[in-house]
């Protein structure tokens, strides 16, 4: 799946890194807390979060993901659109709740992936 | 690269901004080194843990990296309050971080943890009221 068309089945609104919007992504994952995510991610691209701080960006960053998808209208600071764009992360704003979100994804066919690093 | 390649960083105390900007830089190098994809990712989520702990827990810190050809050494010291119990420290889940912290996205009790799961040499000490450092080691033709 085209980040772009994540953004467009989560009617989102998009903060960063424009040009990033044709990259196919496979996979996704959700968290709010970003331990979990280092610990149990393996080679998702995206990460779908209800976090929206510079952090969250630089999880994004360790773990090689290219979309952040933040939920619930959260709208990025000006620090976080810049680490982004240094970065080559979209990050993509959307209205819907976390659950309703990862559904839509889900059923349109983003996938959850492997679960363990090592 | 014979001689090891060595890097120092601060790491300021509670600035949430800049936390993770010495493993981003790190993790950047080692990229342009050519190193492994999986290697680089386990080295920066073992600093990025560490970096951030001492963010959180200790008022900030210093962090030294050795880098050699087939391995890379970080050290991670601070003087701030020390851990108890570090047998507990170490168990996945346990975490004294308070509400704020919970809110940033931290405190699942998973930092240990991942360190200890991402290096292949680990070692740490703590003594209350005098600081922490963790040393880890990290070879990049493994697994
Ligand atoms: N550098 C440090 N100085 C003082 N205490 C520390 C330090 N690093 C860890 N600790 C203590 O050990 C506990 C466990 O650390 P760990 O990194 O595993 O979890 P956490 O930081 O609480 O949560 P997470 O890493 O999942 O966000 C911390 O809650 C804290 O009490
Ligand atoms: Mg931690």
């Amino acid at each position: 799946m085209k980040i772009r068309e994540i953004a467009e089945i989560l009617d989102a609104q998009v903060y960063s890194c424009y040009d990033r919007l044709d990259d196919e992504v496979i996979s996704a994952c959700a968290s709010d807390m970003m331990s979990d995510v280092l610990a149990f991610v393996k080679d998702q691209a995206v990460l779908v979060s209800g976090l929206c701080n510079p952090q969250a960006i630089r999880t994004a960053i360790m773990m090689d993901m290219r979309c952040l998808v933040l939920v619930r209208c959260k709208v990025p600071t000006q620090d976080m659109i810049t680490l982004a764009q240094q970065s080559n992360i979209v990050i993509l704003s959307s209205k819907l709740r976390m659950f309703a979100a990862c559904g839509l994804l889900y059923e349109q066919g983003l996938l959850p992936g492997e679960n363990t690093l090592v | 690269m014979n001689d090891a390649l060595h890097l120092e960083f601060t790491v300021e105390g509670n600035n949430f901004l800049s936390a993770g900007s010495a493993s981003d830089e790190v993790k950047n190098t080692l990229k342009k080194l050519g190193i492994k994809a999986q290697a680089v990712r386990r080295v920066a989520i073992a600093m990025y843990e560490g970096e951030i702990n001492m963010v959180i827990h200790a008022g900030g810190g210093n962090a030294y990296v050795d880098m050699f050809a087939d391995h890379i050494k970080i050290v991670l010291a601070d003087t701030g309050k020390g851990i108890e119990d570090i047998q507990l420290a170490m168990q996945a889940g346990y975490s004294t971080a308070p509400e704020d912290i919970l809110a940033l996205g931290f405190g699942a009790g998973m930092g240990l943890p991942n360190m200890i799961k991402y290096s292949d040499r680990f070692d740490i000490q703590s003594t209350i009221g005098e600081g922490t450092t963790i040393t880890m080691e990290i070879d990049f033709d493994q697994r």
